[in-house]
C-alpha cells in the first residue's frame, strides 16, 4: 500500500469515526482537553509578549496593543462562518448528523467573537480615528456579519422538528458566506477609514517580528479556543438530541457510580 | 519600565485594559456557561433514568 492511500484510508476512518455521535462524543473527552490547554498556552505567552516585550507603536503608541485581541476577534469571525457553512454544505450534500451540530454549536461562538471585534475596533476607533463608529464598508459589513450568526441561531430556533430546523439554518448559513470574501475586500474594494491587511498584504507581513510573533501567537490561541468550546458545546448538544439513546443513559449511568 | 508605567499605557490605559478585559471575559463566559450547561443536561439525564426505573419498578 502506498502512504497516499494510507493516508486517505486515515482521513475516511476519522470522518465516520467524528460522523457518529456516539463515536465523537468518545473522541471529545480527549481531545477537549488538549485544544484547551493550547489555548491557554497560547494565549498566556501571547499576552506577555504582547503587552511586555513588543515596543510601543511609533505612530500609535501603547494603544496598538489593542491589536492583540482585536485581529484574532475578527479573524475568527470570519473562520468560525467559514467552518460553519462548510460543515451546514456537508450535512446538507451527505446528511451528516454531526456536521448539523458544528454548525449549530459555531453559530453563538461566531457571534461572540464578531461582537469582541466590533466592540474592541470601537474601543480602538476612539482614540485613533476620533469616533466610535463610522458607517464605512469594513465596519458596516462587520455589522451585517452579526446579524446573519444571530439569523442563523434565530433560524434554528424557530422550527419544532429538528430536522426542518437543521437544513432551514443550513441554507441561510450557505447562502450567507458572501459575505466573507466582501468583508475581506471591503478595505480594497471601498475607500475605508479602516486600515488594510497587515499579516497577508503583498510582499509580506507589514509588521517586525516582535510585534508580528505575539499577534500570531493569540491568533492561534483564539483559534484552539474555537475548537476547545466547539467541542464543548457539541458534546452538549450530542447529550441532548440523543438523550433517548441507550448509549447515552449507559455513560450517564456509569458516571453517576 | 515601573509597573504604574505598564498600567498607565502610554495614556491608553481606558482602551486597552477595557479590550484585554472584556475578550478574556468573554472567553471564560463561553467555558463558564458550556460546563454549567453540560451539569445540567447530565443532572436531567440522570433523573428522566431514575424515573423511568422507577417506573418499572412499580408495574
Amino acid at each position: 500500500m502506498n502512504p497516499v492511500s494510507i493516508i486517505w484510508k486515515f482521513l475516511v476512518t476519522v470522518y465516520h469515526r467524528l460522523g457518529s455521535p456516539r463515536e465523537f462524543y468518545q473522541i471529545a473527552q480527549y481531545t477537549t482537553p488538549i485544544f484547551g490547554l493550547l489555548s491557554l498556552v497560547l494565549f498566556v505567552c501571547g499576552a506577555y509578549l504582547g503587552l511586555f516585550q513588543a515596543p510601543a507603536d511609533y505612530q500609535q503608541g501603547d494603544s496598538f496593543r489593542i491589536i492583540y485581541v482585536h485581529v484574532p476577534a475578527a479573524w475568527l469571525s470570519l473562520f468560525v462562518y467559514m467552518v460553519m457553512a462548510t460543515a451546514a454544505a456537508i450535512g446538507i450534500i451527505w446528511r451528516m448528523k454531526m456536521a448539523f451540530v458544528v454548525a449549530i454549536c459555531s453559530a453563538p461562538l461566531g457571534a461572540v467573537f464578531t461582537a469582541l471585534a466590533l466592540i474592541t475596533g470601537s474601543i480602538w476607533g476612539k482614540p485613533i480615528w476620533g469616533t466610535w463608529w463610522t458607517w464605512d464598508a469594513r465596519l458596516t459589513s462587520e455589522l451585517i456579519l452579526l446579524f446573519l450568526y444571530f439569523g442563523v441561531m434565530a433560524t434554528y430556533h424557530a422550527f419544532e422538528e429538528r430536522k426542518t430546523a437543521e437544513k432551514a439554518m443550513a441554507m441561510l448559513a450557505i447562502i450567507g458566506v458572501v459575505i466573507v470574501p466582501i468583508i475581506h475586500y471591503s478595505v480594497e474594494w471601498w475607500s475605508s477609514l479602516h486600515q488594510g491587511a497587515t499579516i497577508f498584504a503583498e510582499g509580506g507581513p507589514r509588521m517586525p517580528a516582535d510585534m508580528l510573533t505575539p499577534l500570531i501567537l493569540m491568533i492561534l490561541s483564539f483559534m484552539f479556543f474555537y475548537g476547545y468550546a466547539l467541542f464543548l458545546s457539541a458534546q452538549n448538544k450530542v447529550l441532548l438530541n440523543e438523550r433517548k439513546s441507550q448509549w447515552v443513559k449507559a455513560a450517564i449511568s456509569a458516571a453517576e457510580k | 519600565m515601573n509597573w504604574s508605567e505598564f498600567f498607565h499605557m502610554g495614556g491608553y490605559a481606558f482602551h486597552v485594559w477595557s479590550c484585554w478585559a472584556l475578550s478574556t471575559a468573554c472567553l471564560l463566559f463561553i467555558v463558564a456557561f458550556a460546563k454549567f450547561r453540560n451539569a445540567r443536561i447530565k443532572r436531567d439525564i440522570a433523573r428522566q433514568i431514575q424515573r423511568e426505573e422507577r417506573h418499572q419498578n412499580n408495574s
